[in-house]
Formats: structure tokens, C-alpha cells, sequence
């Protein structure tokens, strides 16, 4: 059962390798004390990795991702913020890379979507409830048979 | 709004607003899906629109690959529209474009110029000279500092860059014939005719 676990891992890995990536043996990166790589790891957890866009770039094993991070690490070295590291990946990579978009105008439907969508279900269920309450005064059998689902 | 006075639709009926804003709403869901499966088939998929189209392209300084003692700046490149194909000897899927590359390049439409990103020179020659060189120049980035700045992801990758210096059009993945003809032929006509129009102003 085991080796066809493996196999069947290998075959969805698959697609994964149609687009090259470069080959290499990428050297660990090297933190100077914790709070910098707690900093980094924070950062780095919170960025999309461009190739294989389900994994963070911390998470990410890909040549590219890989050259990210070294990036992520030499900009926070040349004493940006983790604002100003974002904005350096967004205007390279696109909004994509961010976890947590930005509130934005092409963002908001994103934001606001859902409780907007709440919000509408919430109006009418309100409403229809208060007018099948008056529709069926309380206290009837009606009232009983309906609240039972 | 009185208590007492009962409504006149039957207490089950839904009102027509639900009934529209859900038909409203299964209706969109349905358009994408057929949105998602009209892209299904489409080998670019999965890949990010570039940032920086309708951008300047990025400054760099890279040296050639076949003589590393010469520096090409960004800059140099202005002038004429260019296509730059991010290619490498590790990357099977180039491999796969060249062909297509390198027919191009024999029309002489535009000028073609090599990315060769995170590649040993040696590599790189070896390959060209297995395959044939269709650039009219090659830029070596072997360190991948630079396709940062272009927001380079995998390759193959190619980018169209006007006369200008700004980035009208990318591709992730390999050029067929098809993208040629439905996309980048397009893309192309467009920036010369855009050339053109001022030139006659």
C-alpha cells in the first residue's frame, strides 16, 4: 500500500514539473540572531510563492522561491520595512503574491463580498419572518406545524 | 404596519426579490464555471499576469553570454520594439519552444533577444550550439538577481517590450504557434502601429 502511496504522490506532483525550474543545491540562509529570523519567517510566511502558488515562500522548496527569500532576507538587512518589502514583490509579482490582499478598489468586492452577502441574506430572512408572522398570528396550530422544521 | 392585518401572499411564497437575486446569483456562478472551463484548456492557465505590462522594463546591467566583457544596459535596447525569451539549458520546456523561436526570428519582424536565467556559461553555449542561436543577442543572468526585477517565475517566459522601453506583453510557458499567431503576432501589430502613429505626427 505504501509504495502506491508514493506513486500515486508522484503522478499529482506531476504537472508541477511541466514549468522548469533550476537546478541547484540552494545554500540554507544564514540569520545573524532570532529576532531576525523570527522577523523573516513572519514575512516570509506571509508571501505566496510565485511558482507553486498554494505554498507560502517560507514553505516552498522551488529554485525560485528559493531566490525570494535570499531577496526577502537582503532587503530586510538594507533596512526596509516589511511594508516596503511587499510593495518591492507586489510591483515585480503582481498583488498575488500577498496572502492578505490589500484594501483596494479591485480588492473590495474581495473585503466586503461576503459580509455584504450576509448582510442581504440576514435583510431577508428578517423580512420574510416578520411577515409570515403576521401572516399566522401566534398561538395558532399553524404557528405549531411551522416551527417545527 | 399593524400586527393584526394579515399579508395577502400565502405565508410559504418566497418573496419575487429572493426568487430574482437567487436566480441572479445561480446565473453567475454558472457564467464562471463556463468561464473556467473555457480557460481549462488554455497551457497558461495557472499563470500570473505579469505586473509590469503597460510598465516601464526593469534597468539592469547584464553582460553577454558570449563575451561577458561586454555589458548591456536596458537603455541600449531602446529604440526598436524587442521580444526577450527567458530560456535555460536546465529547462526541458524550452527545449520544446526553440523550434518555434527560432522560425520566428527567421522573419525577422522583431528583434529576439536571449534571457539565459540561472545557467553555467558553458551549459548554455553547449545548448546553443546543439540547437542553434536565434537571438540577435544573449543576456546572461547566472546569479537570478535580475529576472527578479522582472518578475520571473519559471521558464520559458517571454516578454514583448516596445520601442519605448515599455512591456506590452508576456507569456509563461512555451511559445507554440498558436500563441504566436492568436497573441503575440497581435500584441505586435499593435506596438508598431502605435510606433508608426507618432512617427507620422
Amino acid at each position: 500500500m505504501k509504495p502506491l502511496a508514493w506513486w500515486l504522490l508522484l503522478a499529482l506532483c506531476l504537472p508541477l514539473l511541466a514549468a522548469a525550474q533550476p537546478m541547484g543545491d540552494p545554500a540554507p540562509l544564514q540569520f545573524r540572531n532570532s529576532g531576525e529570523e523570527a522577523r523573516f519567517h513572519a514575512l516570509a510566511g506571509e508571501l505566496r510563492c510565485v511558482q507553486c502558488q498554494n505554498q507560502s515562500l517560507a514553505d516552498s522548496n522551488a529554485q525560485i522561491a528559493h531566490d525570494l527569500r535570499r531577496e526577502v532576507l537582503a532587503l530586510m538587512r538594507e533596512g526596509r520595512s516589511d511594508a516596503q518589502i511587499k510593495q518591492f514583490l507586489v510591483e515585480r509579482y503582481g498583488e498575488f503574491v500577498l496572502y492578505r490582499p490589500r484594501m483596494e478598489g479591485s480588492t473590495l468586492l474581495l473585503w466586503l463580498g461576503p459580509g455584504a452577502l450576509l448582510l442581504i441574506g440576514a435583510t431577508m430572512l428578517v423580512v420574510h419572518l416578520r411577515r409570515r408572522g403576521r401572516a399566522v398570528p401566534a398561538g395558532t396550530d399553524a404557528s405549531q406545524d411551522e416551527r417545527e422544521w | 404596519m399593524s400586527d393584526n392585518t394579515p399579508a395577502p401572499a400565502p405565508p410559504r411564497r418566497l418573496p419575487l426579490v429572493a426568487v430574482i437575486i437567487g436566480a441572479l446569483f445561480f446565473l453567475g456562478l454558472l457564467g464562471l464555471m463556463l468561464y473556467s472551463v473555457s480557460r481549462s484548456d488554455r497551457p497558461d492557465r495557472d499563470s500570473l499576469p505579469s505586473a509590469l505590462i503597460g510598465k516601464p522594463a526593469p534597468a539592469f546591467t547584464l553582460p553577454l553570454l558570449h563575451d561577458p566583457s561586454v555589458k548591456v544596459e536596458s537603455r541600449d535596447l531602446l529604440g526598436t520594439p524587442y521580444l526577450l525569451n527567458v530560456w535555460g539549458s536546465w529547462c526541458p520546456t524550452c527545449r520544446d519552444e526553440h523550434p518555434v523561436i527560432t522560425r520566428f526570428a527567421e522573419t525577422k519582424r522583431v528583434r529576439v533577444i536571449g534571457y539565459n536565467w540561472k545557467d553555467p556559461r558553458d551549459e548554455a553555449l553547449r545548448w546553443l550550439e546543439q540547437l542553434g542561436n536565434p537571438y540577435m543577442l544573449v543576456l546572461a543572468d547566472e546569479e537570478g538577481r535580475t529576472a527578479l526585477d522582472w518578475g520571473i517565475a519559471a521558464a520559458p517566459e517571454t516578454f514583448l517590450v516596445d520601442d519605448h522601453g515599455i512591456v506590452r506583453w508576456k507569456y509563461s510557458g512555451a511559445i507554440t504557434q498558436d500563441v504566436l499567431d492568436q497573441q503575440l503576432i497581435p500584441a505586435l501589430e499593435k506596438v508598431e502601429a502605435a510606433s508608426r502613429g507618432k512617427a507620422r505626427r
